[in-house]
């Protein structure tokens, strides 16, 4: 048996299959195809949470998405513990272990709940008044603590396991919600030929079908109607049906978010399902076909477990096969109501009174109740529910006073009406207008090509709503779609609707049980625990905006947005500002429609797919060496190559002393290359790069400059002319990318006349530099075609010719002032072109090196890393480089830039070096520079360290440094203040090795 | 274009050290789509002017397409339009695309990047959609038909892609975000196959 | 996502292959060198930040990688034309009042 309070024949469900689950660590046994909600409820179970505030027991109040209370936490194991899930929503599967929240110790006796007796220290706007003063325990005391008592479920502590996947989808036609309007929607556009995505967020499509047993459509129960509409959609080429699927947010132009939820109703969702799908549709037109929320009767307790919406009494029963009492109480001001009493009393369940603030009502199903013999009493209203964990009575008095009497209960039905959803036509930024005949709010005027339909549209009666969706899916696919698709799909029919139901009207705001007297607890936002009183009292306290009345109650802030609360609250505030509701207004919806998983917005994008993670042609070999690699940008570096027993000092030494002795290789492709080629390459280049190029003669290299229009230093590296109209360019590893933008955009608007084209060219070459003394003797033996001589092949010279019978561009270029070769191959002969020259190195004691020792290379010789030894404020003159800019050029970025006064002025810092009077010092990077180490703090800094390393080759620290007028103060003592004592040093020039620069040719 | 490079004649050059493609004959499949890493092309970007197209072409022996997103073939060789004065010529035949335009005195540009692009084919009745789950572009055969070609992204990393059949993409990528690339189509060819 | 219509690819592409390049139509002097501090300042530091039509320039970075100039509605978000680089600002824009 899967429930006592399962009706026998009732429902959709097969009673065969049955599913153990659990909550709280009892067992129970629900069927396949319940949701958490109504297996609990067949097993007579209400009391699934505490209220946020208050810490009230709360129960159901919905079947569906909108629900604020029933929040459980679903543990499928240690690292899979999903908390805030709406037992409404959670599909049942066998094994399925639910607990409940916000509680403690158990859920029928919390100690939080004595903040329900302390209630009026916890009235509107509490929290701001309240923990305000004194100002520091706020983030000391006060937030903590009110964390860890508002917090609702538990969050995971462990990586999530499941994958997520994504999607981006287009259509002609998306239809948001599969009710009777979505489907008759879908079908007219659908038969039209074009693309159609119709999505809902249930398991099952229908919408109030789901319950409706009046309905009937082409001579069938409107459900069985829905279920065979979307068979026939399903079955078509040109459909996507999406079920268990949210529209969370309606975006520009037309683009939607979705989210599917495959896999959480699965026992066992397997390997290759993603327990989500983000869905991200680009649709020509969107049919919303939202539907409406039914609303609460706002009364004294109306929040106590068993008391809930007339409309999802009715889906447990109709769906679900499942009574949510023995003896039920129904409270409301419509008709809609009167249809769950019938359906219940129909199904054996009591029904023992039906209390209508309407006065004197009349209409068919109104007939039809009191022919089955239940009470109804007219013009009255339910003053109070009894009970605590579980509504046990209801106090009926008339609506304007008088005699009360109480009934027993074990459950109360309300329906105070339905609200229209107006929410993913908010988020398109349509404006919703307020009809003061039937006191909604509909859909106003549209900022996009969409079209609301049937109940969230405000159109009632279902005869209206399938012929206006009908017609609206035909218009949609017309206008999304010029094109003709002829008879590719049968033509159907617009389906004909023989039999409805009446949904009329209802109330908005607090009924007469809802007090003047402040001690009631009416609820209003039964998540936020905001009751009718605190509505008021926000008016009193001066709130006159609906936007600031939300804000210091927090009506409608929590995870379900207020979708059974906005109007209500709305319509409690007017009230009593004396205001008509549209003056008030209406706050407005933003997305997620219902709470999203970081996992569906993050989907593929985590572990390999967070970021490209870019390795070069060498990488295998560094590897396999035992390299340490360092981060640069996307790519993986190798940072130095230990030996056994080395540790990184110790490795980056010898690497540094290798290079200088015999010969270091370096796997240098990371740089960025760009190939610069059409007659006016020269040109080009004399525009973007402070030096001059028109005079540099193929086969030459010359180190450029590039700055931006400002004149600061934006990039650097060496450049090869390769012939008149080519140059092979060079930037630095992380400029790459904004280097080849940047030449672009002046190739492009600036300089559009120029006969030049650019090609990045950074991953067609693999780059090994050799450097060294012996770096001619390793490689020379394995070169075909190119003279290796210093008066054929100067320093700053660049050749094309073979290596290893590959092609290669051979740099002799050195950025370790050592005599060097940069020798570029296809990327592909890469790692075979690096180990046979490591071989020959090998002959020769040469080494592998890393970034470190780049690093620490480049700094002896005084060679500026661009970031790091500059940092968008440094111009040429600041780093050294004067001698880099063309005197004669008339015009190149940066060239006024570079002239402005401030740049030009006195006392600039300027790019020196730094000696540590204790040579065995090495000075942090980043640390600040003083003239008097002894003057008061905030003491004055005049620079900063950019570059520092322990140099083995010159056997002491060194460093460069950024500094006030530094260069004219070459020679002085300056200090660096660090926690742990004051640093001396000398400022030095820039060159700490081989100031003569001899070693290049040696 | 797979049946021409069956009939791959010699290389360009006879080098003494083994060529090592990145992700060489890496290959996943799901249900109804396989992903696999292609042999190596020869490759150019070839940019011009429009005064140059027809020489070019000629010298190429295939139309350099004008129309945007489009493409044209001819006997293993494949010029794709990526902008209005780029293509990227593909030559699965072992011809040289670069050698053929250094014949051309008309202005262009063509710079060899057989090493700096990697081909991944993406085939089978789930391709688009295995595409799309990382490529925002709509793959439809109306918006995308065969022989469609075009820039875009995959995720986070630059793609071109050219759709070689109605089901049957060829993915082009720079070498090191190959593996990337080819791991997000194997994600999203597991999606795709569910 | 915004979709935006490049004029050289002469159809609507998603936003993600475009990245925004700064207010258009702002030219650089052909005689940079000489250009006064006031106009320099004028040149590279004033933009006009408008509520409202704004001119700006976008790359279509990860398409057909060019340079074009849009015109959009700074309070709508929404795209009013786009046209290549180096066309003229357009004296009048489509479908607009003012
Ligand atoms: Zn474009």
């Amino acid at each position: 048996m899967s429930g006592a309070f399962r009706i026998p024949r009732a429902g959709r469900l097969s009673q065969a299959k049955t599913a153990r689950f659990s909550f709280d660590g009892q067992s129970y046994t629900g069927i396949e195809g319940d949701t958490l909600a109504s297996a609990l409820l067949a097993n007579g179970v209400h009391l699934v949470g505490r209220s946020f505030k208050y810490h009230r027991p709360r129960g159901f109040l919905s079947a569906g998405a909108e629900e604020p209370n029933a929040l459980v936490q679903i543990v499928r194991d240690d690292a899979r513990k999903t908390p805030n899930v709406r037992a409404t929503v959670q599909e049942l599967y066998d094994g399925l272990a639910a607990n409940s929240q916000n509680r403690w110790p158990s859920l029928a006796f919390d100690v939080g709940a004595v903040n329900d007796l302390a209630s009026p220290l916890f009235s509107a706007g509490f929290y701001y008044k309240t923990f305000m003063w004194p100002k520091a325990a706020w983030k000391s005391l006060y937030e903590p603590k009110i964390r860890e008592a508002a917090g609702l479920g538990v969050s995971p502590d462990k990586p999530d396991p499941d994958h997520y996947s994504s999607r981006y989808a287009h259509c002609d036609v998306l239809v948001l919600g599969g009710g009777a309007a979505g489907i008759a929607a879908a079908l007219a556009a659908a038969e039209t030929g074009v693309r159609v995505i119709l999505a809902d967020e249930q398991a099952e499509f229908g919408g109030s079908l789901r319950f409706e047993t009046g309905a009937r459509i082409d001579g069938q129960d409107g459900f069985a109607w829905a279920k065979g509409a979307i068979a026939r959609l399903s079955a078509m080429d040109n459909v996507r049906v999406l079920s268990r699927t949210t529209a969370f947010g309606y975006y520009a132009q037309n683009f939607v978010g979705l989210v599917e939820r495959v896999s959480d109703h699965l026992k066992a969702p397997g390997h290759d399902l993603p327990r989500e799908r983000l869905w991200q549709v680009r649709a020509k037109r969107v049919v919303l076909a939202s539907g409406a929320i039914e609303r609460h009767m706002v009364f004294a307790n109306n929040d106590r477990p068993g008391i809930m919406l007339a409309g999802a009494a009715r889906t447990f029963l109709n769906q679900y096969g499942v009574a949510v009492g023995r003896n039920v109480g129904v409270y409301t001001a419509n008709d809609s109501a009167y249809a769950a009493a019938i359906d219940l009393k129909k199904a054996g369940v009591n029904v023992a009174a039906i209390v209508d603030l309407r006065d004197n009502p009349t209409g068919p199903v109104i007939d039809e109740a009191r022919a089955l013999g239940i009470e109804i009493n007219f013009g009255r209203a339910v003053i109070r529910a009894g009970g605590k964990l579980r509504v046990s009575s209801m106090t009926v008095q008339p609506k304007n006073g008088g005699g009360e009497r109480t009934i027993a209960v074990d459950a109360i039905l309300m329906s105070a009406g339905w609200t229209p959803s107006v929410h993913l036509f908010s988020q398109s930024r349509g404006k919703v207008a307020f009809n003061d005949e039937t006191k909604r709010f509909v859909p106003g005027t549209y900022a996009q090509d969409c079209v609301s339909v049937g109940a969230c549209n405000g159109t009632d009666g279902l005869s209206a709503t399938v012929d206006e969706a009908y017609a609206a899916g035909a218009k949609a696919a017309k206008d999304a779609n010029a094109r003709d698709y002829g008879a590719k799909t049968a033509k159907g029919a617009k389906p004909k609707v023989d039999a409805s139901e009446s949904w009329s009207r209802g109330m908005l705001g607090a009924a007469p049980g809802a007090g003047p007297d402040t001690t009631v607890k009416a609820f209003v936002d039964f998540q936020n625990d905001v009751t009718a009183k605190d509505i008021r009292q926000a008016v009193h306290e001066g709130m006159r905006s609906i936007e600031h009345v939300k804000r210091f109650t927090t009506n409608g802030m929590a995870t379900d947005q207020g979708k059974t609360s906005n109007m209500h609250g709305l319509a409690i505030a007017a009230e009593t500002l004396g205001k008509p509701i549209p003056e008030v207004g209406l706050t407005t919806f933003r997305a997620p429609y219902t709470p999203v998983t970081f996992g569906a917005i993050v989907s593929h994008a985590r572990g390999p797919l967070f970021d490209p993670t870019r390795k070069t042609a060498t990488h295998p070999w560094a590897e396999a060496q035992g390299a340490v690699f360092e981060d640069v940008g996307q790519w993986k570096r190798a940072w130095y190559f230990p030996k056994t027993g080395e540790d990184m000092h110790s490795a980056v030494d010898r690497e540094c002393v290798a290079v200088r002795t015999t010969a270091g290789l370096f796997d240098a492709s990371t740089l960025g290359k760009i190939e610069v080629v059409g007659p006016d390459a020269a040109k080009f280049m004399e525009l973007l790069y402070t030096n001059p190029w028109e005079k540099l003669e193929p086969g030459r290299c010359r180190y450029g400059i590039m700055l931006r229009e400002d004149g600061f230093i934006y990039d650097d590296g060496v450049v090869g002319r390769l012939a008149p109209d080519r140059f092979h360019v060079t930037t630095t590893t992380g400029g790459a990318p904004r280097v080849m933008n940047h030449m672009e955009d002046y190739l492009q608007t600036e300089f559009p006349h120029l006969n030049v084209w650019l090609t990045s060219i950074t991953e067609q070459w693999a780059v090994i530099a050799v450097q060294g003394p012996k770096s001619r003797d390793i490689i020379a033996p394995l070169v075909e075609g190119i003279d290796m001589s210093d008066e054929a092949l100067p320093h700053m010279s660049v050749r094309e010719g073979k290596i290893c019978g590959v092609p290669t561009r051979l740099f002799r270029m050195s950025f370790t002032g050592e005599r060097g070769f940069e020798v570029n191959v296809p990327a592909d002969y890469g790692q075979a072109v690096w180990e046979a020259l490591w071989a020959e190195g090998q002959k020769h004691g040469a080494t592998a090196y890393g970034t470190e020792a780049m690093h620490v290379l480049r700094a002896e010789k005084g060679y500026i890393i661009v970031g790091q030894d500059t940092d968008g404020t440094v111009t040429p003159n600041d780093a050294g480089l004067d001698w880099a800019v063309g005197k004669k050029k008339a015009d190149f970025v940066g060239i006024r830039g570079m002239a402005r006064l401030d740049l030009v002025a006195k006392g600039r810092k300027q790019l020196v070096g730094l000696k540590t009077k204790d040579p065995k010092v090495v000075l942090e990077e980043g640390a600040q520079i003083v003239e008097d180490p002894k003057q008061a703090i905030p003491m004055k800094m005049i620079g900063h360290v950019t570059s520092s390393y322990w140099s083995q080759n010159c056997g002491r620290s060194i460093a460069l440094a950024l500094v006030a007028g530094g260069r004219d103060r070459v020679g002085d003592t300056l200090y660096v203040p660090m926690p742990n004592g004051v640093i001396e040093v000398e400022v030095t020039g820039m060159v700490f090795f081989d100031e003569t620069g001899g070693r290049l040719n040696g | 274009m797979a049946k021409a490079a069956a009939k791959k004649t010699a290389p360009v050059a006879s080098p003494s050290v083994e060529r090592r493609p990145a992700l060489a004959g890496r290959s996943t499949s799901a249900t109804g789509v396989k992903v696999e890493v292609l042999p190596p092309a020869e490759r150019i970007s070839l940019r011009a002017p429009e005064a140059s197209a027809a020489a070019l072409s000629k010298a190429l022996g295939v139309p350099l397409p004008k129309k945007p997103k489009t493409s044209a073939s001819k006997a293993g060789r494949t010029a794709l339009w990526l902008g209005p004065d780029e293509w990227l010529v593909i030559d699965e035949a072992g011809n040289d695309p670069l050698a053929d335009c250094a014949k051309v005195s008309a202005l262009h540009s063509a710079v060899g990047i057989s090493h700096r692009n990697i081909a991944i084919s993406v085939a089978g009745p789930a391709a688009e959609a295995a595409i799309n789950s990382g490529c925002p572009q709509d793959l439809s055969l109306e918006a995308f038909p065969v022989g469609a070609a075009s820039r875009t992204i995959l995720g986070k990393a630059e793609i071109v892609l050219l759709r070689t059949a109605a089901d049957a993409f060829r993915v082009e990528c720079w070498r090191s975000f190959s593996d990337y690339v080819f791991t997000f189509l194997s994600e999203g060819a597991r999606d795709a196959a569910g | 996502m915004l979709l935006i219509r490049c004029p050289y690819c002469e159809e609507e592409r998603p936003e993600l292959e475009f990245r925004n390049a700064g207010e258009a139509h702002i030219a650089r002097s052909a005689n940079m060198a000489g250009e006064s501090d006031d106009d320099f300042e004028k040149f590279f530091f004033i933009r006009s930040n408008p509520k409202g039509i704004i001119y700006e320039r976008w790359r279509h970075m990860h398409g057909c990688a060019r340079f074009f100039n849009a015109v959009r509605d700074t309070v709508t978000d929404k795209f009013v034309m786009t046209y290549k680089a180096g066309e003229p600002k357009p004296a009048k824009l489509p479908g607009a009042s003012k």
